[in-house]
């Protein structure tokens, strides 16, 4: 009898076994279903796992990068812990970024207002009450000097959260970078620049599709020459999910749209090896432990067998899917804030079992305000510990070999394929959102989420159950007021100094540049030097491009 | 046939969270009320449009972004303007509580904050609309 055999009787004798018992004394649940509704085995063994080890698993740092991209991972260094932070002026995101740098933080994530990503200066009358709200405000260069002011720039690695007008605060930190002495081609960072999920999810977005993707490609194409060890994109399930999307659809709709930048790209004229080893992914991590450990092993496999069958990829680091995590939001209750410390340290376990190239831990109070600077450092701490003392890090791809989590993978890279057939049939990514299948699928899941809380059928600890009477949450972080205020002043002194005729000229080539084919990239950096500002430069794109106007549904 | 309860669903400002807007408005719709959703970036002047336009009993509003003590008031105040302060006015999202006593002063009939389940929603505007 083989060893297959023989586990196939045994396990047939303990279900039998099992199931007398089970009249007496019932499981918890009657199904037991994974955070995307997979429906979980009572026992995983090896009749789960199937196929060739090598071809599905393999080795570290190798094809299909299931175990990691880099050989070694953790045991060479640690992953960046990069905290997103920003709020209020330049001045005051300036002292935080001093403050994480000096607590141990490894890399900065730049957070922007919303005005700013929407490419409003802060004088726009749709900007009042938004400014330096969410993150901090930057109009023109003169901000963005303030906000990297003592931080050497060919020192740190810099992510900045920006999707429609990513080519303009690019623009700006190269011209910053300039004045430090700092060269282009000594840069390191990400721009997110990644506006199909902006349609699908978060709401960024400035101009309609077929433009937002000339900027992106114009992007690539300009970094792989001048900006070489800029990540020029972070394509993003991180709001997807947040929207509501389960972790198959997070995975399916971010290579979705990974599929259609390549597409643009290659149609754009570039060759894949060329742009593609600078692209990045940015996931989310939730609660669900061994599906989102599963998660990342079966996005970089999907992702790798894309590249290298579906594009004709040939460089190893064009097949590798490198990636940010942050923490689920989401998942946090603004119930018994201090117990979101608990769901933080578990989803960033997940990240780091998942081989995460960078993480941000959410703070305990991000269900309530922007966090305080006490709540990041224990944020920041949470990854320190599982760094330094869980012993999590010390061999790549730990969970490697888990009969649960190798068959949750398998499965959540066959929900993905099955997705991403879908799309394909609908004509790719874009043509998936222009009809809406991408929203309605995410708010399907995001509505049935909600009914499974609101009828008890998932617990929330502290939500809808093991509740508590509370008073008001204490010692939040507030945003002064007057800072909306500051800023215009601040704006109009920087236009009063500047040199008028050199801004329009500066503007006008920028106009034509925009209504040709040329790359937007050299007119977008001329323009900032002058101190044109992000409005006024995303208002002569405006005028060449539209403006993108979704069709609403629920 | 009664007539439904006509409820506008508003995201005012720049924020782009409106996971919680929509399933708002679908439990509504759920619950037997005609929705309407404005989606992204209102103005409060085009909120205060559409609950005219739309004969709206209930102006329902969700931000994230802390503009809310900039724009729920507003709208309020528009409404009052254009002689329609029946329109029970309400909201929701990212809200300190400490801003709380502030936007109700200003007429916002209440503030739903994170983890409410719909179903509060659905009672509170079934026991306080004022039309329909």
């Amino acid at each position: 009898m083989s060893d297959k055999e023989s586990l196939e009787n045994a396990l047939r004798d303990w279900n039998a076994k099992v199931e007398k018992p089970l009249a007496q004394y019932p499981e918890r649940k009657s199904a037991f279903v994974t955070g995307s509704d997979a429906p979980i085995r009572r026992l995983y063994t090896p009749v789960d796992t199937q196929g060739d080890y090598m071809e599905k698993v393999g080795l570290p740092g190798e094809f299909p990068y299931t175990r990691g991209v880099q050989q070694t991972m953790y045991r060479g260094r640690f992953w960046t812990m990069r905290q997103y932070a920003g709020f209020g002026n330049a001045e005051e995101s300036n002292a935080r970024y001093k403050y994480l740098l000096a607590q141990g933080q490894t890399g900065l994530s730049i957070a922007f207002d919303l005005p700013t990503q929407i490419g409003y200066d802060s004088d726009h009358p749709l900007a009042a009450g938004e400014v330096g709200k969410v993150g901090v405000a930057i109009d023109s260069l003169a901000d963005m000097e303030v906000l990297f002011d003592g931080i050497p720039l060919d020192k740190v690695s810099t992510s900045m959260t920006i999707n429609a007008p990513a080519a303009v605060l690019l623009a700006m930190y190269i011209a910053v970078a300039e004045k430090q002495g700092v060269a282009a081609d000594k840069l390191e960072g990400t721009i997110q620049n990644d506006i199909l999920k902006e349609y699908v999810a978060r709401g960024t977005y400035i101009f309609p599709p077929s433009p937002s993707m000339r900027l992106i490609t114009d992007i690539f194409a300009y970094c792989s020459k001048q900006v070489p060890n800029w990540n020029t994109i972070s394509i993003s399930g991180y709001h997807i999910r947040e929207a509501g999307a389960t972790a198959i659809q997070e995975v399916a709709f971010t290579l979705a749209d990974g599929i259609a930048y390549v597409e643009a790209a290659v149609k754009a004229g570039l060759d894949v090896d060329e742009f593609a080893p600078r692209l990045s992914f940015f996931f989310n991590a939730h609660n669900d432990l061994f599906e989102e450990v599963a998660k990342f092993r079966a996005a970089r496999r999907v992702w790798a067998h894309i590249m290298k069958e579906r594009f004709g990829a040939k460089n190893p680091k064009s097949m590798m899917l490198r990636f940010h995590t942050q923490t689920g939001g989401s998942t946090l209750t603004a119930q018994q804030p201090e117990n979101n410390v608990v769901r933080v340290t578990i989803q960033a376990l997940a990240a780091v079992l998942g081989g995460t190239q960078s993480l941000h831990t959410n703070s305990r109070d991000e269900a309530l305000a922007l966090p305080t600077e006490d709540s990041v450092r224990i944020a920041l701490r949470s990854q320190q510990i599982l760094a330094y003392e869980s012993g999590v890090a010390e061999t790549p791809d730990p969970l490697a070999g888990s009969y649960y989590v190798e068959s949750l993978t398998d499965s959540i890279e066959a929900g993905a394929l099955a997705y991403l057939k879908r799309i394909d049939d609908l004509g790719g990514a874009v043509k998936a959102i222009e009809q809406g299948f991408v929203q309605q699928e995410i708010q399907d899941s995001a509505y049935a989420w909600q009914m499974t809380v609101e009828k008890n059928e998932r617990v929330v600890v502290g939500l809808n159950k093991f509740q508590v009477k509370e008073g008001a949450p204490k010692g939040l972080l507030r945003v002064d007021p007057i800072v909306g205020e500051k800023q215009c002043a601040k704006l109009a002194a920087t236009k009063a100094k500047r040199d008028g005729a050199a801004v329009a000229a500066a503007l006008e080539a920028l106009k034509k540049a925009a209504a040709g084919s040329d790359n937007l990239m050299p007119p977008i950096l001329a323009a900032v030097r002058t101190y044109a500002t992000l409005g006024e430069i995303c208002d002569v794109l405006r005028g060449v491009f539209g403006e993108y106007r979704p069709s609403v549904m629920f | 046939m009664e007539r439904k309860i006509r409820v506008i669903v508003a995201k005012p400002g720049l924020d782009g969270h409106d996971r919680g807007a929509k399933v708002i408005a679908r439990a509504l719709r759920d619950a037997g009320m005609e929705v309407i959703y404005t989606g992204l970036r209102q103005t409060p002047e085009q909120i205060v449009q559409a609950a005219l336009q739309e004969d709206a009993d209930v102006v329902a509003m969700s931000i994230l972004s802390g503009a809310h003590n900039h724009l729920f008031p507003r709208v309020v105040e528009l409404l009052k303007e254009k002689g329609a302060e029946d329109i029970l006015v309400f909201g929701g999202g990212v809200i300190p509580e400490e801003d709380i006593p502030f936007l109700k002063s200003k007429g916002i009939a209440e503030v739903f904050g994170p983890g409410t389940p719909t179903s509060a929603t659905v009672e509170f505007i079934k026991a306080h609309v004022k039309r329909g």
